[in-house]
């Protein structure tokens, strides 16, 4: 048996943060008094300098290492450069939050690194027991950080829901990947998909197996039917770990369904497609609906991320008709566009909710935005950005997000649920519109002034403002986007 | 039928009873000790399937391990399980019906037909000498290092967790850091305060005033 030493390069990235995160366990463990600001310290940088890595290892070549198990593509590069952007504001946004509620342990940010570990590893597996093992080193880390606040009973339930749930769909997954092994024989995606396009594997086995992984990635998605758990947690978690949560995990949740649906499983398009539309469609209207009667902020947004994640799935579904290639990848690339504009809209949305937070006092309410025009004019426009944003107005970032996953919709004959969609979201900009009128219109219960770090104050501005240059200017990151997908091993 | 298919169904049959056994006890001791049983049944059907390593170290990890643990666990702890199977009763006929309703459902979808000996052939015996103790070494640190070392990421992001949300200190505790104790300088220990031995008081001007007022 001759084994060769695989390939390292093309997972420096993962590597070097694994290998970081063990350090700054290392050193937090004997920095007794300034354990704290070193371990965010340490964080940041070293997510920074595994971005850096991951920029510099970045070309439109695809790599594979490990034995197969590990692809290297520009589809990987891009989403886990905005895995670590997003992780790294969230910590910048919660930093404040945290530390007011003496929440900042050095476990906090060792856990986010290592979610943020298994966020990378999905997105760059190509083989079923790496894809669920970075699932599950993410979620674990997640179920952990939304129990952070241990005296806090939301915040325990909360995880508790999470934990109980996500195991079980984590069950799901992984019941569904043994069915596709048991028919394919194989554990590596290419080989998986090979199987499946030659009709060599059992197919009443294959879509008894595929039922369950569309079950599993819904889950981590938070969609509908499987969308119980997001209010709760968005709710009832540190709204510090609410930001990690609704950012990061969903471009993972993306990575996973590409990986494994079109990656893997593409020969039974006309299946998952059917399914997800069931999904998309269910979770664009009880989101845009359930939305409408919240009062508390996160659970409003937590609903309106149900439709947002709907709609990104209607970019995923409609990749397949007519055996169009290029039509593929145009679908494809504007699930990822929606996905990378929610990532950025709903850190500023929660950005935004730290920022009013004081010590001891979450502005989970919508009334605690009545007035924000007379308490500070800038930040009540910032936020009547994300709004608008998130409401699809145009020009905004949002308004292109939907405006390309619609186009695609349509042009894989999608017509109906295109229609629904934009009648929804319609619907759906009623709640975002009263967020506004509340700012502008309304007086004011708390006019104390807003206390807030200045690198929160600064970031949540460029956040917003990239919200709004990023609505005049979609074409860039549109083309990345499309290139990153014609480039990607899904390609082949 | 040979003589492994009968033993096969020994095993399943108490394997299947004592799994269900674990959640019907009503003493949770017996139920940790039907589990205990439950596990050595499937170490006997991988031994079966001739993968004796697997099934070594299932009953030497699981049962010698992890399960001896668990029963001090559920021994030490004070917790109320009548408490907690509250409702066990009422909800089991639901609960009971939809699951099996499913397994009625995915026995029909897949029945036996799709995994019986014509669909996939039972594999060519090994030899003698063959270990699959050797064999699982050999992929495990080459072919699967990748997810091999990320599992034992996985484990620690547990031991983390764990840690993080069960560890507090206790106000009452009366542990001293030997490296302070040790480091203590003579100035620490004891300080002199020089003060007057005497000391006037002087009457407040305020009471004073307050008594003229009322004189």
């Amino acid at each position: 048996m001759n084994f060769v030493v695989p390939d390292f390069y093309p997972a420096t990235a993962e590597i070097f943060l694994a290998a970081m995160t063990l350090v700054v366990m290392l050193i937090t463990a004997f920095a007794r008094r300034v354990a704290r600001n070193l371990s965010y310290a340490l964080a940041q940088t070293t997510l920074l300098v595994a971005a850096f890595i991951t920029l510099f290892t970045l070309d439109i070549g695809v790599d594979h290492t490990f034995g197969g198990m590990f692809v290297r593509d520009l589809l990987g590069g891009v989403m886990k450069l905005v895995v670590y952007v997003a992780v790294m504001v969230a910590l910048v946004y919660g930093r404040g939050y945290l530390a007011a509620r003496k929440l900042d342990r050095p476990e906090f940010f060792l856990l986010t690194l290592l979610a943020t570990l298994g966020m990378m590893v999905m997105i760059t597996a190509n083989h079923l027991l790496v894809l669920y093992i970075g699932l599950e080193m993410m979620s674990l880390s997640l179920y952990a950080l939304v129990a952070f606040n241990r005296d806090d009973a939301r915040s325990t339930e909360a995880g508790m829901k999470y934990f109980v749930l996500g195991a079980l769909a984590s069950g799901l997954l992984l019941y569904g990947m043994s069915m596709v092994y048991g028919a394919t024989g194989s554990l590596e995606l290419p080989a998986v998909a090979n199987a499946v396009f030659q009709h060599s594997a059992n197919r009443a086995v294959l879509l008894f197996g595929l039922v369950f992984l569309v079950g599993g990635i819904s889950f981590k998605l938070g969609v509908v039917p499987f969308h119980m758990w997001v209010p709760d947690v968005y709710q009832g978690a540190p709204t510090a770990v609410t930001l990690i949560v609704a950012s990061a995990p969903k471009l993972a949740g993306l990575a996973l369904a590409l990986r494994l649906l079109v990656g893997g499983m593409y020969g039974l398009a006309f299946h998952w497609q059917t399914m997800l539309m069931l999904v998309a469609a269910a979770s664009i209207v009880l989101g845009n609906l359930a939305a409408l009667v919240q009062h508390d902020i996160r659970r409003m947004l937590a609903y309106s991320g149900i439709s947002h994640m709907g709609f990104m799935l209607l970019g995923l579904l409609s990749g397949v008709a007519g055996g169009n290639a290029d039509l593929a990848a145009g679908a494809y690339s504007s699930a990822l566009f929606y996905g990378i504009a929610y990532a950025l809209m709903t850190l500023a949305a929660f950005g935004m909710v730290t920022l009013l937070s004081g010590a001891g006092f979450d502005a989970g309410n919508i009334e605690d935005f009545k007035g924000l025009n007379r308490r500070s004019p800038w930040f009540a426009l910032m936020m009547l950005f994300v709004m608008f944003s998130m409401a699809g107005i145009p020009f905004f970032v949002g308004f292109f997000a939907k405006l390309v996953v619609l186009q695609s919709a349509i042009a894989a004959g999608h017509l109906w649920i295109a229609i629904l969609a934009v009648v929804m979201s319609v619907i759906g900009a009623y709640y975002y519109l009263r967020v506004v009128k509340l700012m502008y219109f309304d007086e004011p219960e708390n006019t104390a002034p807003i206390v807030a770090g200045g690198e929160l104050r600064v970031l949540l501005s460029v956040n917003a403002l990239a919200i709004a240059a990023l609505g005049l200017m979609p074409g860039a990151l549109l083309d990345l986007c499309l290139q990153a997908l014609r480039t990607s091993a899904l390609a082949g | 039928m040979a003589f492994t298919t009968f033993i096969f169904y020994v095993l399943a049959v108490v394997l299947v009873f004592s799994a269900l056994r674990v959640v019907t006890a009503r003493n949770p001791v017996h139920a940790v000790l039907f589990l205990v049983l439950a596990f050595f049944n499937a170490g006997g059907i991988w031994l079966l399937l001739s993968a004796e390593f697997l099934a070594v170290t299932l009953v030497m990890v699981y049962v010698g391990a992890v399960m001896v643990l668990f029963l001090f666990v559920v021994m030490m702890l004070d917790i109320d399980f009548a408490r907690l199977r509250e409702g066990f009763w009422k909800y089991l006929p639901v609960g009971a019906f939809v699951g099996l309703l499913l397994a009625v459902e995915m026995g029909l979808v897949l029945g036996g037909k799709y995994f019986g000996l014509a669909a996939m052939p039972a594999p060519a015996p090994t030899a003698a000498d063959f270990s699959n103790t050797r064999e699982i070494g050999r992929v495990l640190y080459t072919e699967y290092a990748w997810p091999f070392e990320l599992a034992s990421l996985v484990l620690l992001v547990a031991m983390i967790a764990a840690v993080s949300l069960t560890l507090r200190k206790r106000r009452t505790d009366k542990w001293v850091r030997p490296e302070t104790q040790v480091a203590v300088r003579h100035e620490a220990r004891i300080e002199l305060v020089k003060m007057a031995a005497e000391k006037e008081v002087e009457p407040e001007p305020e009471a004073a005033a307050d008594d003229a007022a009322k004189a």
